[in-house]
């Protein structure tokens, strides 16, 4: 990885706009700004069109020989299966009130960043098939044709925009341009072009259940060595349930959090969390996979990946799905997956907490509760034996995902989790939050090393304002509800505000959370000291028992 | 931009001649006749061309907290999750620009003194909301204020209008402040094309297009009634002929009212071809027009492809052995598998 400049150095680096007009411009490859392409081998074994060997720095990216037909007639008949396309193609007025949205911009200053710019690569090529004026007057109403560089253009900026809709709830008319890449990226992959990062997680997840391609005995293993670590800090070794029939609920979640740091500690927060509340549930190893990296790359491709998850439901007889902590896992369930895949199996029912017999109604149809919902339920009810002064040692602050955040709604239920369990909450300033969020800078499928200084560049309104918090405040640390971020947000919060640590919801519960039977406790989930320990027991007990 | 300028002044430089060469009845009659219909059908059309395509996802954005738990408040017109809340988030959209309302200007400091380092600033920024709304309900004031050109008896209703409109009893005739301030908002927006870097980068001269017409037919009304005075009653006589699609003579009308109304027609027969669309186009918006309830009532795709994807029955085959290693139940054992 190249030497990351300062963040005083980039944000005066970021180039004043050209002279030419942004028909006239080309983008430039340069290492850096660019994801490495899909390989080969894998676009064929997934059945993808057109999969040949290119590079996005090279001149040729030999594209196949009728690839303009093919971009042509694919565009058509996304316009006739998605009036969405047709609508933000024909209404927008360029008004201008989504150009400091967008987290590209603010971070790169390039004007096709701007979200508006973003569209019109895809609107002059519409232009000029379906508008009257394109059609009579080419370019000088923003028309143009195909050619083998507006593919590279297309190419570039779909995949500087994490479809995050944040300009979706600034835009007047809605227009969301997440919609409008995601499509990009769909004509982009009928040419043969994609992304290794993105590509390899599709792969791996169509034939071994997850993105990390972590077969099924590795992930009983590695399950089993994260119950273990909590056995070592709580003395309590929560079950592993696997594959088993018969049971309640299902839990799926993200497989980042199976495998890598800071995510395993709100799986072992999970594992917790299940054994204190002797919940009914099975994982899966079939199903271990709650994030779907298919969603970046076609809606198709998301369907299948999506497919698995009501298939093991219905073999195991469960009757209700609980979701784990993620961002565009959850854009999924809640806008897609009952589309894609439903009707949801008849063996499942409208979901109910076991605990606290709260009906979860908003999940009616699709029969999948997020854990945040799932917890502050629990936690209202007084379920949850809790010492928030566990987690004295942090200040935390709260970053919303941008998928739960514009694409579901769920605002409140981690912030009254996370409330309950920590003493000590800061929120960012009110333009980086809620609805209003900012994206971690490497979401849908960007979260690749190749292109970090873009990502510490997209991530720099995240990034200015944890600093804010953690200058005024004291903040050191961050939750968040979304794996992603939890793989994203470490390398963002030591660039931009060194000191703030990265963690998911459930490892703060689960360090808080007091377990019958459990030894006291002198260590926090990462085996680091707690604050305020003695070796006084009773008084711990007692403190303990005060919450 | 300047071609923009050009094509307006052009049209208004015809209209003029025309009507100066004894065109009037073709500016004054068979043009507005022709943009009405275009304006109808054409808007038809693309609503047509729309609605063709289906709505395949439920993709609201959320602007909110959605409705979940009884403890948690859901902010309901801002995340919906019911038509009736549908209903109301539309309102407010369509009537208070509620997404423009949120509108913030973005800068960054490159060294700011609390994060001792870079840091963004959004500052509330309510001007193009502002202005976007002192325009639009203007024009539609000032666009129902015309109909007692085209109603005899004229409504009371808009009688009443006019009455509120020129309360300020300023000159004479009365000074409408609703034309005025179409003027100023029309202009602001050209401004901020024109001086705002950014916006002009993004502008093509179909975004400068409609706002130099909209002046002009603004500025040609505005003299109509202050300055080159038309004459009313004559006018109304006019009016009210293509009304009844009995035409009368154009005969001493001023050529001014036939540069109006020729760019007025202009508008009109502009108006389906253009982003001016936004008109019916927001109401199609599927990121606001639906509710947030995709895990209560499922959205069906018309389209929805069949189902392919890899089985739990190939995964075990794939995987059989080394599951049944590792003590993972299984529907088949691997003896009998082999069999």
């Amino acid at each position: 990885m190249a030497k990351l400049p300062t963040p005083q150095m980039l944000v005066s680096s970021r180039p004043a706009f050209p002279d030419k007009a942004w028909l006239d411009t080309k983008p430039e490859f340069a290492p850096g700004s660019y994801c490495y392409p899909a390989k080969k081998e894998t676009m064929e074994l997934l059945h993808m069109p057109n999969p040949h060997d290119w590079d996005p720095a090279a001149e040729d990216w030999n594209l196949p020989d009728n690839w303009e037909k093919i971009l042509c007639d694919a565009f058509e008949e996304r316009l006739e299966k998605h009036r969405s396309l047709k609508l933000f193609m024909d209404i927008c007025v360029r008004c201008g009130a989504c150009a400091d949205k967008c987290h590209f911009f603010l971070g790169t200053n390039d004007p096709k960043n701007m979200p508006v710019l973003r569209a019109e690569l895809l609107r002059s090529l519409y232009r000029r098939d379906h508008a009257m004026l394109g059609r009579l007057l080419g370019k000088r109403v923003g028309a143009r044709s195909w050619d083998k560089n507006v593919v590279k253009e297309l190419f570039y900026y779909a995949y500087q925009c994490t479809e995050c809709r944040r300009c979706s709830l600034f835009c007047p008319y809605g227009i969301d341009t997440a919609e409008i890449t995601a499509i990009v990226r769909e004509l982009l992959h009928e040419v043969g072009l994609g992304i290794h990062w993105i590509m390899d997680p599709v792969k791996n997840c169509s034939f071994t259940g997850n993105h990390l391609g972590i077969q099924p005995h590795s992930f009983k293993e590695i399950v089993e060595m994260l119950a273990d670590d909590c056995e070592t800090v709580t003395g309590i070794r929560p079950k592993t349930p696997f594959n088993e029939k018969g049971h309640e609920i299902l839990f799926i979640t993200p497989s980042g959090d199976v495998f890598a740091d800071p995510g395993i500690y709100t799986f072992m927060g999970y594992l917790l969390l299940f054994h204190e509340l002797d919940l009914d549930y099975t994982f899966s190893t079939y199903a271990s996979e709650g994030g779907n990296f298919g969603s970046f790359t076609t809606f198709n491709m998301a369907k299948k990946l999506n497919a698995k998850m009501y298939a093991e439901a219905e073999r195991l007889g469960v009757k209700w799905i609980l979701g784990g902590e993620c961002g565009h896992m959850w854009r999924v369930i809640n806008q897609y997956m009952a589309t894609y895949n439903g009707p949801a199996p008849s063996n499942m029912q409208t979901p109910v907490s076991p605990y606290t017999g709260t009906v979860f109604a908003n999940a009616a149809s699709t029969k999948m509760v997020h854990i945040a919902e799932f917890t502050a339920d629990l936690i209202h009810h007084g379920k949850l034996n809790l010492d928030p002064s566990r987690n004295d040692h942090i200040i935390t602050t709260f970053h919303d995902s941008c998928n739960p955040a514009r694409a579901m709604g769920l605002l409140d239920e981690p912030r009254y989790v996370l409330k309950a369990v920590c003493n000590n909450f800061v929120e960012m300033p009110e333009n980086t939050i809620r609805e209003q969020t900012f994206c971690c800078g490497a979401g849908s499928g960007l979260n690749t090393e190749e292109i970090m200084e873009l990502r510490m560049r997209s991530g720099m309104p995240r990034g200015n304002a944890l600093r804010y918090v953690q200058q005024k405040f004291g903040v050191n640390h961050m939750a968040c509800v979304c794996a992603i971020d939890r793989a994203t947000l470490p390398p963002l919060a030591n660039y931009w505000a060194p000191g703030v640590t990265v963690s998911g919801l459930h490892e703060l519960v689960a360090n808080a959370l007091v377990m019958k039977g459990e030894a006291k406790r002198t260590m926090d989930l990462r085996q680091e000291d707690l604050p305020n320990v003695t070796d006084d027991d009773d008084a711990a007990q007692a403190q303990g028992e005060g919450q | 931009m300047f071609i923009s300028l050009l094509l307006v002044l052009l049209i208004g430089a015809i209209a003029w001649a025309g009507a100066a060469i004894g065109l009037a009845s073709l500016f004054g009659v068979v043009l507005p006749y022709v943009a009405v219909v275009v304006f109808v059908a054409g808007v038809v059309w693309r609503m047509v061309y729309w609605s063709k395509s289906p709505v395949p996802f439920a993709i609201p954005t959320t602007g909110g907290q959605e409705a979940s738990l009884d403890f948690i408040k859901q902010a309901k017109y801002d995340c919906p999750n019911t038509t009736w809340g549908v209903v109301q988030r539309m309102f407010l959209e369509v009537f208070c620009f509620r997404s423009l309302f949120r509108n913030t200007l973005g800068e960054v400091r490159e060294d700011d003194p609390v994060n001792k380092g870079p840091r963004t600033i959004y500052y509330s920024s309510k001007w193009l909301w502002a202005f976007a709304l002192v325009f639009h309900y203007c024009f539609l004031l000032v666009f129902l204020r015309h109909f007692r050109f085209f109603m005899e008896p004229v409504p009371s209703c808009i009688s009443f209008l006019e009455s509120i409109d020129g309360i300020m009893q300023i000159g004479s005739p009365r000074f409408f402040w609703t034309g005025g301030l179409l003027l100023v908002a029309l202009i602001f927006l050209l401004c901020r094309r024109i001086f705002n870097q950014r916006l002009r980068y993004i502008s093509l001269a179909n975004d400068y297009f409609p706002l130099f017409l909209l002046i002009a037919i603004v500025g040609t009304g505005l003299c109509l009634r202050y300055f080159d005075k038309a004459e009313i009653a004559q006018v109304k006589v006019f009016i009210m002929g293509l009304t009844h699609f009995s035409p009368v003579s154009t005969e001493g009308i001023n050529s001014l009212f036939f540069i109006h109304l020729t760019l007025v027609s202009v508008l009109l027969i502009y108006f389906p071809f253009s982003k001016l669309m936004h008109m019916p186009g927001v109401f199609f918006s599927p990121t606001r027009n639906l509710p947030n309830n995709t895990r209560a009532v499922r959205h069906v795709n018309p389209w929805n492809p069949p189902k392919q994807y890899f089985t739990y029955a190939e995964y075990e085959d794939t995987y059989r052995d080394a599951m049944a290693e590792a003590g993972l139940p299984l529907e088949k054992q691997p003896e009998k598998a082999a069999e």
